[in-house]
């Protein structure tokens, strides 16, 4: 099912023939352009990808390398799943540009475990681009050399994180490594690599073709264009929307048709979940910040029952390295199973609260860092549903 | 395991290692094609593997045992995955996963003995709009009912 509502970002009559004007442009041309739109990573963490794609660019060494993360695992995204099906040429140019940008050669999709049944299809769509010289050695004439190839992942939600995902690569465990070094210095087997999402990789191909100042006419000043968010839960019209920068959780749940709406998870697992008192705020990197996941729940939702699905997937979910997110969420699920049983005194809960603060900073990578914040928003603002009728 | 099957399964992973390259990078590539032509990655293979690429048994075993579409144990045929994360969960999973333990006669965790079907969960699939989602193999199935998932597994029967 493509993207439902206004496609100007992601037009349905994308026209291919972008990629020879835009390899026609330097490199520094590309970082520019995209530098100025003020495009940030659509992946979540929301990091300048025309900074990120100038270091790796000032990086001087002999290989360099270009990553899509397709490892879309974060609960309720799946935008990327209808890019890599519908908007297939946008992606793969963005990738392609990306490679021109920094002078790389060779550019993966990392395509998670779960999307198997895409694989002989993207690898078609591969095969023909290179045999329309769209690929491969001195692309449509401008003696740019790049090909794309695809790995697949095998069920790890920790191998969206970026150092995580190129260790995967490199055929270890996905554990997320030290940061700094990033992979812009030191990526994919120690040479500066670029890691950005599927989305961020089609807004590129947009970018470079209608220009930086139509993308920021669209969003906010800190937030720059459109998002996709991948809508699903208690709502009449589920999908994959686009919608600018700035529209609130009022206006989206009236777009999505949802009724009687009592919270709305932004950001999935890892994100915030919102109370009705808060559906004024505004989807923005600057205010409620995703990654593209909203999943939103009715008046007959048991809130404590969604923030245990959530606990249990991070319990799955940690790769286990690290202290504070191994055993942090486990302590984190048992105080909800404890409070499940009636067991659990408010002062306990207070200290479940400060350890998961402990998680926020404490943690070596994202997951850790992020995996208490749906426990401490869900018990903060639904405190007294939780306890009422235990 | 029989000698004969052992000799096929070091050439197969002759084979994988020769098309994808003897680099450790191989490794991820090699574990998915063995895990999907058998249905796991017998201890054996693991050796095998950790032969032909140069690197320590253990190293092979690290990585089979982190991905959970590895598995160091035979499952069934045909592996059900369902979705168990929350959109899936509010679209009345527990619902479909009672049709699947009874059509198949198991638990989840757990095998057939005709080694036709195993049962698990995982986390979420993407198809949090289609809800609820499981996979078998790698295909999808989406909007499950209890009724859709019966007929489903008696074509698989």
């Amino acid at each position: 099912m493509p993207i439902i509502n206004n496609k100007e970002l992601f037009p349905t009559d994308y026209n291919d023939r972008i990629l020879i004007e835009a390899l026609k442009k330097t490199p520094q041309d590309i970082i520019y352009e995209i530098r100025e739109s003020g495009l940030k990573g659509r992946g979540g963490a929301g990091f300048p990808t025309g900074t990120k794609w100038n270091l790796a660019s000032a990086a001087v060494a002999e290989k360099k390398f270009v990553v899509c993360n397709a490892d879309e695992g974060e609960p309720g995204t799946f935008k990327d799943r209808v890019l890599l099906t519908d908007y297939l040429p946008m992606v793969i140019d963005g990738i392609t540009l990306g490679g021109r940008a920094i002078g790389a050669q060779k550019g993966y999709i990392y395509l998670r475990g779960e999307y198997r049944y895409m694989l002989g299809r993207l690898e078609n769509y591969i095969a023909q681009m290179i045999s329309e010289n769209r690929l491969g050695n001195n692309i449509l004439g401008t003696g740019f050399d790049f090909t794309i190839e695809i790995r697949l992942g095998a069920g790890a939600y920790i191998c969206g994180e970026e150092s995580a995902l190129i260790e995967s690569m490199e055929g270890h465990r996905g554990e997320a490594r030290n940061r700094p070094p990033f992979p812009v210095n030191r990526g994919y087997f120690c040479y500066p690599t670029i890691v950005n999402n599927v989305e961020t990789f089609a807004s590129v191909a947009v970018i470079i073709s209608k220009g930086a100042d139509w993308f920021k006419s669209f969003g906010t000043s800190k937030s720059p264009g459109k998002k996709l968010l991948s809508v699903s839960g208690d709502c009449r019209k589920p999908g994959v929307y686009e919608v600018p920068f700035g529209i609130n959780v009022k206006e989206l749940l009236k777009l999505v048709d949802a009724r009687k709406t009592k919270a709305v998870q932004i950001g999935g697992a890892s994100g915030y979940c919102l109370p009705r008192s808060q559906f004024d705020r505004t989807i923005s990197f600057e205010d409620a910040s995703t990654g593209g996941s909203v999943i939103i729940f009715n008046q007959t939702r048991d809130m404590l029952s969604v923030l245990k699905n959530f606990q249990e997937f991070f319990v799955e979910e940690s790769c286990g390295q690290c202290t504070p997110c191994r055993v942090g969420n486990k302590k984190l699920l048992d105080g909800v199973e404890k409070i499940e049983q009636g067991e659990c005194s408010i002062s306990y809960i207070r200290e479940l609260m400060d350890l998961g603060r402990s998680m926020q900073m404490a943690s070596k990578c994202g997951l850790g860092q992020s995996a208490p914040n749906s426990f401490i928003s869900i018990v903060t603002h639904f405190e007294n549903e939780i306890f009422s009728s235990r | 395991m029989l000698l004969s099957e052992k000799n096929a399964m070091t050439e197969e992973i002759e084979e994988l290692c020769s098309n994808y390259g003897s680099y450790r990078e191989s490794l991820l590539p090699i574990l998915n094609d063995i895990q999907l032509r058998f249905g796991y990655v017998s201890e054996f293979a693991q050796q095998e593997i950790a032969r032909v690429l140069d690197i320590h048994p253990v190293e092979v075993y690290g990585v089979v045992t982190f991905y959970s579409f590895l598995s160091p144990k035979r499952l069934g045929k045909y592996i059900i995955r369902l979705c168990r994360t929350i959109s899936c969960d509010m679209a009345e999973k527990s619902s479909i996963a009672r049709v699947l333990e009874r059509e198949l006669g198991i638990r989840f965790g757990e095998t057939t003995s005709d080694m036709k079907f195993s049962l698990e969960y995982t986390n979420c699939l993407g198809m949090c709009d289609e809800s609820p989602a499981m996979l078998i193999n790698e295909q999808v199935f989406t909007k499950l009912t209890p009724h859709r998932v019966a007929e489903i597994i008696r074509k698989y029967k």
